[in-house]
């Protein structure tokens, strides 16, 4: 039934989609501007990829790029590492002593205040570095670790929603024709849910290349993330070559998404097909 | 079977049982490990220290527990923290202040979210995929610099503002940067996707037959809206509301870049306290109430919930 | 129309004045034409089953009637008054949907009273309304249950009641039993008969299941592809249907192709290679000579005999090869010499019935009134 309420909402998603993307297309534009005070067009100059190219050759920015995207890296291994292990602990395991603990703990660093994450992690490496001499002073280790612990929330969900459903009779089934519980977690269980897997990888890299609070509480003087260099930088106000920076991560990521948007939207025409095929067969 | 290979039978299957029971114990441990060392235990700390004195010295506290002279285990607890925290105005305001902020923009996030959210759930197919894939997008692009991209619309000589000025609506340039408005901004920018999903979700799943069924039984459909799918979404609002609220309360990163030197929100006083002044009992003590309050929140929204569920 | 419209007028009730009227009515998804110049009359106080096979647009229609989709062309009168564009909540029509669509929020009582809310009658009388559909169902002390409370069946009587309550002009129902199981299905038939005998609405009911038509109907319209093949009360879709297609789809037939050899007013013979012989029809057929014709007949209107039993026409030598005892029945397979393979259900009148075995040769018969002579 169309007519005026369809209008709203039509309205409602254009006003929407314009709010989400307008500031990040301003950004873009202003990449290209060739004068120092960013939202001041230099016609005379302008486009111009100065920007990009002062980007380039900005070292402290590179090597905080290099620190970020090794972190995120680790991070985002570690963290599905011990993000599958919950999830499996918590979807298979239905009763241990200590579950009700163990799943506030899976969830609570999601919806806790960064700035409490990053505070009590830094009083605890501060603690243990007075106990037992480690980590000795703070840096990539304490922040990879940190990023972890926060990550690996986000992972178990993806990854348990994906274990709920898997169906169990094909895990049975393969234990029915002689298979170990580790060897069927490994043919069976594992190739079902590396979709979920792998966008708990992704999920956790870009949660770990974002952040900054956190980082900020656990990180020294000799480590700085791209974040931090980034805030540091804007809080001074708007600077050119922020904008080029920005434009090449979204680009980057842009493209990420729509090629897994397009893949998906191919898998699930293939598959309606397939369906249809089979479908048309069997009558 | 002769008895010494049934013995030998009997040892190997417990052997295949103690080897699963090891998988299983490793399984759950490492995590379970983990997690405690790295998220249970630094919140004990941060619960001891509110309670403890600040020093000079690094780090800057007395330790809560000590031994003193003639062996005897001490704790001295200190309640002064949190006297000092609920005495300052300042502090009590910050809170507030927080709160204020996060429910005006979850509202807001809301009202916005949930027309969006109901129409990529109608949209046809081929639209609904893209109009989805464009609400996740911005999650993936870094928060910050999407914070910052404000920054050069809403400068003195920004494009609202140039815009503003054109249209002669105003005659001299607004200060939109360091307000309430632009913290506000910023926050149901930043966290519209996160009301978008829940939403979406609950709506996509809502069955259509219920609405024909309410349009056969000859209501309307502006009400069918508010008797059929706004309760029979309930759910995902609640989520959606939590999702924005929550990040909301504690934030940082908005009101440091957007907000003026008197937008007061809490994620923003520890930060200072501690950064800042170095207090980190106080620091400690602010976190504790931060993370009292939120509890209980969640606490209430649950109860809320679980009620409307039994009735 | 195949067959002799005299005989036809002896079972079909000449039909009251028409209160829905659909005509040539057409839906297309796109490209795809879901129903295909449907025109009907429905009269007032009757039963009307649609009945088809999955996918032939029963549901299209009946969405149709209750205003869900816009037909793409043809229009529907109600009581004289033309619907065509009428929206679903201004329509003196109710549906009862095939899930039920019961609201998961609402009390059964909040769910019944759901539509005389939407009309402003007044709290006293949708109390008392409410209570009196819900005793008739028999749901008296489930009022202030939530649908999940409540088994199928309960489900679908407050389904029922709240598309009755408002005492619509015409009831829609898709499929009304579709989710029971079947000893309530067979009860509950009953029951809804009962219920619409009492109330006086006109039921159109939607259903895939040729026994729950014959079981319900006063009258019924065969679907397929999107087009109503045939219209008429069971016995004559039964007796006499006009196409192959009917005649198959309905119940269990023995179709066997031939070719008009012999056309006089009061009897017909039709020369089937596939039986070996002719068969001799005491009806007129209406088609030119030399048609391709099909003969169907069914298995119970078949007889089995182990002396060739004294007629001259309708005989035919076989062999059982086939045994399957039902109980009430028993149904055999007879190969002709021809390798055609004839089925005939025998009724099991007394308890030790005289069976054949497999193996035997038998003579199968059948009255001159038994067989159907329908165009191909
Ligand atoms: N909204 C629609 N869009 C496209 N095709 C549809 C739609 N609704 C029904 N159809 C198609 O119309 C045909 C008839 O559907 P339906 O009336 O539901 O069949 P039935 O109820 O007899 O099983 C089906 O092939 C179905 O795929
Ligand atoms: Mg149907």
């Amino acid at each position: 039934m169309p007519g005026r309420r369809s209008l709203f909402v039509l309205m409602a998603l254009a006003f929407g989609f314009a709010f989400l993307y307008l500031p990040i297309l301003a950004m873009i534009v202003y990449s290209f501007n060739a004068s120092r005070l960013v939202t001041v067009w230099d016609s005379a100059n302008s486009p111009t990829l100065m920007w990009y190219a002062e980007l380039f050759r900005n070292a402290p920015v590179l090597d905080s790029a290099r620190l970020s995207f090794r972190i995120a890296t680790v991070n985002a291994t570690g963290a599905v590492i011990l993000g599958t292990l919950a999830a499996f602990a918590l979807e298979r395991y239905r009763r241990f002593r200590g579950r009700a603990l163990f799943g506030l703990l899976t969830t609570a660093p999601m919806v806790l205040p960064e700035v409490i994450t990053g505070l009590s992690l830094l009083l605890l490496f501060v603690a243990l570095e007075q106990a037992i001499g480690w980590p000795g002073g703070r840096g990539a280790t304490t922040i990879t670790i940190a990023h972890i612990t926060f990550s690996m929330a986000y992972v178990i969900v993806v990854i348990q929603a994906r274990l709920a459903t898997v169906d169990r009779s094909l895990e049975e089934a393969a234990m029915d024709l002689g298979a170990r519980p580790w060897k069927v977690f490994f043919v069976i269980t594992l190739p079902l849910i590396m979709p979920a897997i792998a966008s708990g990888w992704v999920l956790a890299f870009i949660l770990s290349w974002d952040d900054l609070v956190i980082t900020s509480f656990v990180s020294g003087p000799s480590s700085t993330t791209l974040p931090q260099l980034v805030f540091s930088k804007v809080r001074l106000g708007v600077s050119p070559d922020i904008n080029a920076l920005a434009t090449i991560l979204v680009l980057i990521v842009t493209a990420c998404v729509v090629a897994a948007g397009v893949y998906m939207v191919r898998l699930e025409k293939r598959r309606a097909r397939d369906a249809q095929t089979a479908f048309d067969a069997a009558t | 079977m002769n008895a010494a290979t049934e013995r030998l039978a009997v040892r190997l299957r417990g052997l295949g049982a103690a080897r699963s029971q090891f998988g299983r114990a490793c399984v759950i441990l490492v995590p379970y490990l983990w997690l405690a060392v790295f998220f249970l235990v630094p919140f004990l700390i941060v619960l001891k220290i509110a309670f403890a004195n600040i020093q000079l010295s690094m780090p800057p506290v007395e330790p809560v527990v000590t031994w003193t002279a003639d062996k005897v285990l001490q704790l001295r607890l200190h309640f002064s923290n949190f006297s000092f925290v609920f005495g300052d105005d300042l502090y009590i305001a910050a809170f507030l202040n927080s709160l204020k902020v996060a429910g005006i923009s979850t509202v807001l996030a809301l009202l916005l979210g949930y027309p969006m959210a109901y129409g990529i759930a109608r949209a046809p197919g081929a639209w609904r995929n893209v109009l989805f894939l464009l609400v996740v997008l911005p999650f993936f692009t870094s928060f910050l610099l999407r914070v910052y991209a404000w920054l050069g619309l809403l400068g003195r000589s920004g494009p609202i503002n140039d815009l503003l000025l054109a249209l002669g609506i105003v005659h001299e340039p607004l200060q939109l940067l360091q307000t309430d408005f632009a913290v506000y901004l910023g926050m149901v920018y930043s966290y519209l996707p996160f009301m978008v999903l829940p939403l979406y979700s609950a709506i996509e799943k809502l069955d259509l037959t219920l609405l024909e069924a309410a349009a056969d039984l000859g209501c309307r459909p502006t009400k069918a809206f508010f008797t059929i799918t706004l309760p029979l979404t309930k759910e995902g609002i609640f989520a959606g509301c939590l999702l924005v609220f929550i990040p909301a309360v504690g934030e940082y990163v908005i009101p440091a870049l957007l907000g003026g030197p008197d937008t007061l929100m809490i994620g923003r006083v520890v930060w200072d306290e501690f950064f800042g002044n170095r207090d980190w009992p106080v620091a400690s003590a602010l976190a504790i109430v931060l993370l009292a309050i939120l509890t209980g929140f969640v606490l209430l929204l649950q109860r809320v919930q679980s009620r409307e569920e039994e009735a | 129309m195949s067959t002799d419209p005299a005989a036809r007028a002896a079972t079909t009730p000449s039909p009251p004045a028409p209160y829905v009227r659909i005509e040539r009515l057409t839906k297309r998804f796109g490209d795809f034409v879901a129903v295909r110049q449907v025109s009907l009359e429905i009269a007032r106080g009757e039963i009307f089953c649609l009945l088809g096979g999955s996918g032939c647009g029963k549901t299209t229609l009946l969405r149709m009637l209750a205003g869900f989709e816009t037909p793409t062309e043809g229009s529907i009168y109600i009581d004289g008054v033309d619907v065509t564009g009428v929206p679903p909540y201004e329509r003196p029509v109710n549906m009862m949907f095939q899930s039920y669509a019961l609201f998961p929020h609402m009390t059964v009582e909040q769910n019944v009273a759901f539509g005389l809310r939407q009309d402003g009658t007044p709290r006293a009388e949708i109390e008392t309304r409410v209570e009196e559909m819900l005793s008739l169902v028999k749901l008296d002390g489930y009022a202030k249950r939530k649908p999940h409370q409540l088994s199928g069946g309960q489900r679908q009587r407050v389904a029922l009641a709240r598309a009755l309550v408002k005492r619509p002009k015409l009831l829609l129902l898709d499929e009304p039993l579709g989710a029971l199981d079947k000893k309530l299905r067979e009860h509950t038939q009953f029951e809804l008969v009962g219920l619409q005998e009492r109330l006086g609405v006109t039921f159109v009911i939607v259903t895939h299941d040729q026994e729950e038509a014959m079981t319900l109907a006063s009258r019924i319209g065969v679907m397929r592809a999107g087009e109503i093949l045939q219209v008429g009360s069971p016995t004559d879709i039964y007796e006499y249907p006009n196409s192959r297609f009917v005649a198959d789809f309905i119940g269990s037939v023995n179709l066997v192709e031939g070719k008009l050899v012999e056309d006089e007013p009061d009897h017909v013979r039709i020369d089937c290679p596939q039986l070996g012989g002719t068969v001799y029809v005491d009806h007129g057929v209406s088609s030119p000579p030399d048609a391709q014709l099909s003969v169907a007949i069914r298995p119970e209107k078949l007889q089995l005999a182990r002396e060739r039993p004294e007629q001259p026409d309708n005989v035919l030598a076989g062999t059982v090869t086939g045994i399957a005892y039902l109980g009430d029945a028993t149904r055999y397979l007879v190969r002709l010499s021809t390798g055609f393979v004839l089925r005939v259900t025998m009724p099991n009148v007394y308890r030790r019935e005289e069976q054949f075995e497999q193996g035997q040769p038998v003579w199968v018969h059948w009255h001159a009134s038994a067989a159907v002579v329908v165009m191909r």
